[in-house]
């Protein structure tokens, strides 16, 4: 299982100051912060521990289970954004250098 | 010691986040949240969409941050008229300002203010139910309208013109605009983007919705989802997750078949620019042109007129949202070239550099109008740095009457109806409470005679 961040996402960075295995990302500093629409968890790494959804302010996070129809998208949004990073942070360097 | 006296001009999601910085970190005493309007929270209430009440319900975080933590809200209260920078200065250690970017950027094209073409951050408003543009009194009687500009604000008035009025009806959407959507023979919205698809501002949770709402055919014409040779060429080596996305969903817009059982129509453009509205004491037609995107010397994509042959489309209503421009406040240094106050990390600065003692900028007003609504929270806490470290420095100024009562009685006396943060819980539980009737979040009061009067209880 996992949590999905949705589009409500306001990046106030409340979620990624208390997710203990630092599976949200990008995070503030990171070169793809600023221009990141909204955070995203690593389905991967995300223990569900749901320390996130009571820390989020505008309720953008929700369990797997617990997605709303509307927001079904966000559950390969936020898969989607993990496999394609490593291939943006590469680039995003090729182009700096 | 005397407590240490802040006073925030501007109690929007700025104003708000750096107060509950301030009393998060603690060192400041008196924080009063000084706001023109007779309601806080700035653009959460009417600024953000009426059908995105899952970031409205951030006001609940505000409230037990600021307002149930000590701050003291002083709305219905202008800086720079009502009471002076001077006069704030002799009361505060440390004067914030948050007040944002209140006015629009123009077109600077012929007949931009015909009327019938708007703001789109006036028609926000109006929406919303700013009592400040409750006269409003948007055209929607034509079949089409024209909303020019591709960031998030032009796919919030494309999807209010666009939204059933029944599903409008379920949020806090105010009560004159519904009625007025409700008579709209609106069935066209049009979206004009100068550059191409790669390059819109939209988010793609924005662009994503703008193609799925209940009864709205969303197309854009195939040849304009068509990625030109720069964009592509930029996609494919340093484009972001969101323009990927958002190039996708074009895509996927410009393949659909055309619905012709849908009661309204979204038609997205790109690479289109106005060149002229024309009409005759009012909006009838916008004309457009076509663009060409080129890279100029320093590598920005940039758009430039592809021949001059002009499109006309007949409309009754123009929409500008090509972004959000701030205004100078009186007796305080203002960047007339950028529209903010002038700052160092918040710390605002004079003609030659040095700091203004005692003042500070935060959110709008100190960045320029970027960012999203948490990205505050990371300038509060910058600009509230500075101003802590100031206090502990002994930079601050010392003000001759730091004394709460002694700004009471001014503003007593300057603005008798001003409105106290137990005024505006009156407001919110007779708003809430009139919505629980009607199944909404809230039904709000839109005008500031009723605001005022429910003030007072």
């Amino acid at each position: 299982m996992t949590y999905v961040i949705t589009g409500s996402c306001i990046k106030d960075d409340s979620c990624v100051e208390v997710c203990p295995v630092d599976c949200i990302h990008p995070k503030p500093g990171a070169p793809d912060f600023e221009t990141a629409e909204q955070l995203y968890i690593d389905p991967e790494v995300c223990i569900d521990c749901d320390a996130c959804v009571e820390a989020c302010p505008v309720d953008a996070v929700y369990a797997e289970f617990e997605i709303p129809p509307k927001h079904e998208y966000a559950l390969e949004l936020n898969a989607r954004f993990f496999e394609e990073r490593g291939s943006t942070a590469e680039r995003t360097r090729s182009a700096a250098a | 010691m005397a407590p240490i006296r802040v006073a925030i001009v501007g109690a929007g999601p700025a104003g708000a986040f750096s107060a509950a910085w301030l009393l998060r970190e603690g060192g400041v005493h008196e924080i009063d949240l000084i706001e023109r309007q007779p309601t806080p929270w700035g653009l959460l209430r009417t600024g953000v969409a009426p059908d995105h009440q899952d970031i409205k319900v951030l006001d609940e975080r505000f409230d037990s941050e600021v307002l149930q933590r000590g701050a003291r809200f002083i709305g219905n209260v202008e800086v720079g008229g009502d009471v002076s920078h001077a006069e704030l200065m002799r009361h505060y250690h440390a004067v914030v300002y948050a007040v944002g970017a209140r006015t629009d950027k123009s077109l600077g094209i012929p007949g931009e203010d015909l009327p019938g073409s708007l703001p789109a951050t006036d028609f926000v408003a109006w929406y919303n139910g700013d009592p400040d543009r409750r006269d409003l009194a948007p055209d929607l009687s034509a079949s089409r309208a024209v909303v020019i500009g591709n960031g998030n604000v032009a796919a919030d008035v494309t999807r209010i013109l666009a939204l059933d009025p029944a599903e409008l009806a379920r949020t806090d959407i105010a009560d004159h605009a519904l009625e007025a959507l409700r008579e709209s023979r609106i069935e066209e919205v049009v979206v004009l983007g100068r550059r191409g698809p790669a390059q819109a501002a939209f988010t793609s949770a924005e662009l994503r919705d703008l193609g799925r709402l209940e009864g709205v055919d969303t197309r854009v014409p195939p040849d304009e989802a068509e990625l030109d040779p720069v964009s592509a060429e930029w996609l494919a080596s340093e484009g972001t997750f969101t323009a990927e996305r958002n190039v996708e969903f074009v895509r996927e817009f410009a393949a659909r078949p055309p619905q012709p059982d849908a009661k309204r129509r979204i038609v997205l453009r790109f690479l289109r620019s106005p060149v002229a509205i024309r009409g005759d004491g009012r909006v009838k037609a916008v004309d457009i042109q076509r663009n060409e995107l080129y890279r100029d010397d320093e590598g920005m994509i940039r758009a430039r007129a592809a021949g001059d042959e002009i499109e006309t489309i007949e409309c009754g209503l123009v929409l500008r949202s090509v972004g959000y421009r701030a205004v100078p406040l009186p007796d305080v240094p203002f960047d007339e070239r950028r529209f903010v106050l002038p700052n160092a990390r918040g710390r605002v600065i004079d003609g030659v550099g040095e700091p203004v003692p005692g003042v500070y900028a935060v959110g709008w007003i100190k960045r320029g109008p970027t960012g999203i609504l948490g990205t505050n929270k990371r300038d509060a806490a910058e600009s509230m740095r500075c101003l802590v470290e100031d206090l502990r420095e002994g930079r601050l100024p010392d003000p001759p009457e730091p004394s709460r009562e002694a700004v009471d009685a001014l503003l007593a006396e300057r603005k008798p109806d001003l409105v106290s943060v137990d005024g505006w819980r009156a407001i919110d539980a007779l708003e809430r409470s009139r919505g629980e009737q009607e199944q909404r979040p809230r039904v709000k009061l839109a005008s500031r005679d009723d605001l005022l009067q429910a003030a007072a209880g």
